[in-house]
């Protein structure tokens, strides 16, 4: 059973602004790229973090001015991609992850939902997901069904 | 935000001509969007074959666009690339638009 491939943990900045999540997005991906992922599951990483990263602009960030950096480590086994996401924002509402809601489709038109697709997305692509406030910061880690 | 317009056989065809629908835009393609279809009667085929990525925001606004179109009219996507696509089924958004391969096969589907 090969060991996991650990890489180096990387930090990509976020300027509190709307533009901020893209760059700091295409630098995550970019410190993937080792991990030599297939389109797909490359596809599905990218989806996971923006959303992951979103969050953490809108609501861990107490000011839009604010530039924070946000550490990523991942790790490569048999199981998946274990990512997890450290920013020093405030703590998650009662401590833990906001649980998927699936959008209800199944409706009018007009009544269409036009948010609170995120955590749904999160958790339909991520087969684990834990949050944790260690000492200060948010730690959200993400098991994906990727490079298996 | 750049979207491009043109008209075939009743159908108005919106072309986004970006990689990316994110939260960074998505603000501005819901605006440009109303731009574009604001006033008029046809169904709107939203032509996505450039979008490499589209995130919850980018599925909001897209979703926003269609309400905006009111309920006479019908907003129909073509060219969803794999990842684009990947967030209509997951969502099961596809389910709510008309969903073509091409917009060779949705101006098919419209004229028959």
């Amino acid at each position: 059973m090969p060991d996991p491939v650990v890489l180096p943990p990387f930090s990509v900045s976020l300027a509190g602004a709307e533009d901020a999540v893209r760059a700091g997005l295409a630098q995550a991906m970019t410190c993937l790229r080792p991990l030599g992922l297939s389109v797909d599951d490359a596809g599905t990483v990218e989806l996971v973090l923006a959303e992951v990263l979103n969050n953490v602009v809108e609501h861990a960030l107490r000011s839009t001015e604010e530039l924070t950096n946000v550490e990523v480590r991942g790790a490569q086994s048999a199981k998946g991609l274990r990512l997890t996401v450290i920013d020093r924002g405030v703590p998650m509402p009662k401590g833990i992850a906001p649980a998927a809601k699936a959008p209800d489709v199944d409706v009018p038109i007009e009544d269409l939902p036009e948010g609170g697709f995120g955590w749904f997305m999160i958790h339909s692509l991520a087969t684990e997901v834990h949050y944790a406030r260690i000492g200060g910061t948010n730690h959200l880690t993400l098991l994906l069904p990727v490079g298996t | 935000m750049e979207l491009t317009s043109s008209k075939e056989h009743g159908l108005h065809i919106v072309t986004v001509q970006e990689h990316r629908i994110d939260a960074a835009v998505a603000l501005a393609f819901k605006d440009r969007m109303r731009d574009a279809t604001d006033g008029g009667d046809e169904t709107v085929l939203l032509d996505l074959n450039h979008v490499q990525f589209i995130d919850s925001s980018g599925l909001g606004a897209i979703v926003a666009a269609m309400k905006n179109l009111g309920p006479e009219r019908k907003l129909v996507l073509a060219g969803l690339t794999p990842t684009v696509d990947k967030v209509f089924r997951l969502t099961r958004m596809d389910s709510v638009f008309g969903v073509f391969p091409t917009v060779e096969a949705a101006l098919a589907d419209f004229q028959s």
